[in-house]
């Protein structure tokens, strides 16, 4: 239990290190963020045995008890979340060693990540909606600059409509922590569930829509989404892995859930505002995927789409629908960071992100092919690979619930999503060799190594998906489906 | 530009800019005792540095504290506070935790380690703020000697 706040302070700790000791050798830096990261990869792992024996960890910082200090909350839903955020940030770390060396100044990068880092782990862990907040911006603005890091005119204005929009988001999202603060006099989630329950009002729907605009840009759910195809095509190949991959979850479909199911409760219409933004989401995210002719475009506007299904999933709100939603976001996080990781080494090795200038990369970049090749058809949803089961369950989920023509859609998604990466295979990997890349070599080592144990994810949570659901999904489903009942675990813990 | 601005500016400045920075150093102190804190006291000091770089130029104000030198504060200040913090889980098991005796109210040392909290916060915004504002001036220098 004393472990929690290490997800915060090893971060935070050696994001300023990092930053002190840029001055000496690269390798320093290296060094220091991969131990970091690797650490944080592992921590969450020690914590699954105590936690299923506890149920919930309640973190009273400075010995406060909770309305009125500052708590952080670990249960099944965090847990989960924060083995998909330190997965993934340690190998795309490891990714970035060799990745990174073209630019300048690494150590300032690797202070940037480890601080969006930190964001991220607070966001998941933090018990109160100021933390929340304050968590979420570290996060966010750290992003910004990291999607600014190539400092191009095409980043800069990438990173610069990302900006407003973020601001744009996180003023949404202040504005409703202020009506809820002076709706009840606190800012602790479980304290404001308790005092929210049951009661209706014009300004708690309000509040709720403002949640909603304001973590749905985060999320970039469909009619917020116009700043993620920029930036995270713009942003370095680690940072787009890390950003489709893990932030807009954290902060996006993360915070949704958990303030819609814990705090406010569900109800019908939410469910279907839900179901309706989501499945827009994944309609609209795919065909306009279709059309791209950028590698890190397309894989941009697939995020959307399976962030789509990820909230049908939620919306819909049975058990199967949640487990798959949950599993989708874990497999998500495998299969697009590999992805990303994969155009990264690309563009790396040919220098171009067009796909139509690529062809037959896999005889000269073997493990970047091989690797995409698995990404894809786990995207896409080939049996046994992991993407196969979690569109099951949330496919299962809409049946069960009597949504049939959702369920259909999801099905004929699930087929134009398997049309793209077969672009993407077709144009970049297969074929014959494109003019001008004869000379084309593999990536270096370490890039090679953090996507194929991307790739083993994906294979392994394909095939042993069902010890992983019992032990890592299952929890957290039961976070959700207790809804408001949070609040007394929390207060009572 | 190069020379800062007018005499009377630079004998102002000079007078000022020492009991700003002072100044400065009594809001973080006292930042356990009445308005203001770390971040306040912080950006008041800084400020002193902003006017002294406007009116004397930027080679001047580099000579006082130089745009490494603050980068180091800032890192230094937010890794003090983090020390303190977790020094909370050392000495008493909690994160975060008052762990130095809270001494008697409204004197200058008590309130346990708030007083060292606000030292590193101030540390932090100080050098933060006027590194942002040595940033931005070279980044107008270098944009107007490629206008030349």
């Amino acid at each position: 239990m004393t472990l929690i706040p290490l997800f915060m302070v090893i971060p935070l700790g050696s994001a300023f290190i990092v930053v002190l000791l840029g001055r000496f050798k690269e390798t320093v830096s290296d060094v220091l963020a991969t131990a970091a990261t690797l650490m944080l990869a592992i921590l969450p792992f020690a914590l699954i045995i105590p936690l299923s024996q506890e149920g919930i960890f309640v973190y009273r910082m400075g010995r406060w008890i909770p309305p009125w200090g500052i708590n952080l909350v670990l249960d099944g839903l965090s847990l989960l979340m924060l083995i998909i955020i330190n997965l993934v940030a340690f190998l795309a770390i490891l990714y970035s060693v060799s990745y990174m060396k073209k630019f300048t100044a690494k150590s300032t990068y690797y202070g940037l990540f480890l601080l969006m880092l930190a964001g991220m782990n607070g966001v998941v862990l933090s018990g109160d909606f100021f933390n929340l907040f304050v968590f979420l911006e570290i996060a966010a603005i750290a992003s910004y600059a990291l999607v600014a890091f190539g400092v191009e005119a095409e980043e800069l204005e990438a990173s610069f409509k990302y900006m407003v929009m973020g601001s744009v988001a996180s003023v949404l999202i202040l504005f409703s922590i202020g009506l809820i603060y002076s709706l009840t006099g606190s800012l602790n989630m479980a304290h404001v569930g308790t005092i929210l329950q049951g009661q209706k009002g014009n300004l708690i729907s309000f509040s709720m829509i403002l949640f909603l605009a304001g973590f749905g840009l985060k999320a970039a759910i469909m009619p917020f989404h116009a700043w993620l195809p920029d930036a995270h095509p713009s942003a370095p190949a680690p940072i787009s892995a890390m950003l489709s991959g893990v932030l807009i979850k954290a902060l996006g479909v993360y915070a949704i859930l958990r303030i819609f199911f814990n705090v406010f409760g569900m109800n019908i219409q939410l469910s279907w505002i839900l179901m309706i933004l989501g499945a827009l989401s994944m309609v609209g995210g795919g065909l306009l995927a279709l059309k791209q002719n950028d590698f890190k475009r397309l894989l941009a506007y697939s995020s959307i789409s399976q962030i789509g299904l990820i909230m049908l999933g939620v919306g819909c709100g049975n058990y199967w629908g949640i487990l798959g939603a949950l599993f989708h976001l874990f497999n998500h996080a495998s299969f697009k960071a590999l992805l990303f990781l994969n155009s990264g080494a690309v563009e790396y090795s040919t220098g171009t992100r067009e796909l139509k200038k690529m062809g037959g990369l896999s005889k000269a970049m073997p493990f970047t092919g091989a690797t995409s090749a698995i990404g894809s058809l786990s995207i896409s949803g080939i049996p046994p690979l992991n993407g196969f089961w979690s569109k099951l369950f949330i496919i299962m989920g809409l049946i069960y619930a009597g949504r049939y023509v959702l369920g259909v859609i999801t099905i004929l998604v699930s087929v134009l999503t398997l049309a793209y990466y077969l672009k993407v295979q077709r144009y970049a990997f297969f074929g014959k060799l494109g003019e001008g890349l004869e000379k084309v070599k593999e990536a270096p080592p370490l890039m090679c190594a953090s996507m194929v144990a991307l790739a083993i994810i994906c294979i392994g949570a394909g095939i042993f998906f069902y010890p992983i659901m019992k032990i890592i999904l299952e929890p957290a489903v039961r976070v959700l489906q207790e809804g408001v009942g949070y609040s007394s675990l929390v207060l009572g813990g | 530009m190069k020379n800062g601005m007018t005499l009377i500016v630079r004998v102002i400045a000079r007078f000022v800019s020492p009991m700003i920075m002072v100044f400065g150093i009594y809001i973080i102190l006292h930042g356990h005792l009445s308005p203001g804190g770390g971040f306040p006291g912080g950006v008041i000091i800084a400020s002193a540095f902003v006017l002294l770089t406007l009116s004397f130029g930027k080679e001047i104000a580099y000579q006082k504290l130089k745009e490494s030198t603050a980068s180091v504060m800032e890192s230094a200040g937010a890794l003090i506070f983090l020390i303190l913090a977790t020094l909370g889980i050392v000495f008493g098991g909690w994160f975060f935790l008052n762990f130095l005796p809270k001494g008697e109210p409204f004197r200058l040392i008590s309130a346990g380690f708030i007083p060292l909290c606000n030292i590193g916060i101030g540390l932090k915004v100080g050098g933060g703020i006027f590194a942002v504002f040595l940033t931005l001036i070279l980044f107008r220098l270098l944009e107007k000697g490629e206008g030349d």
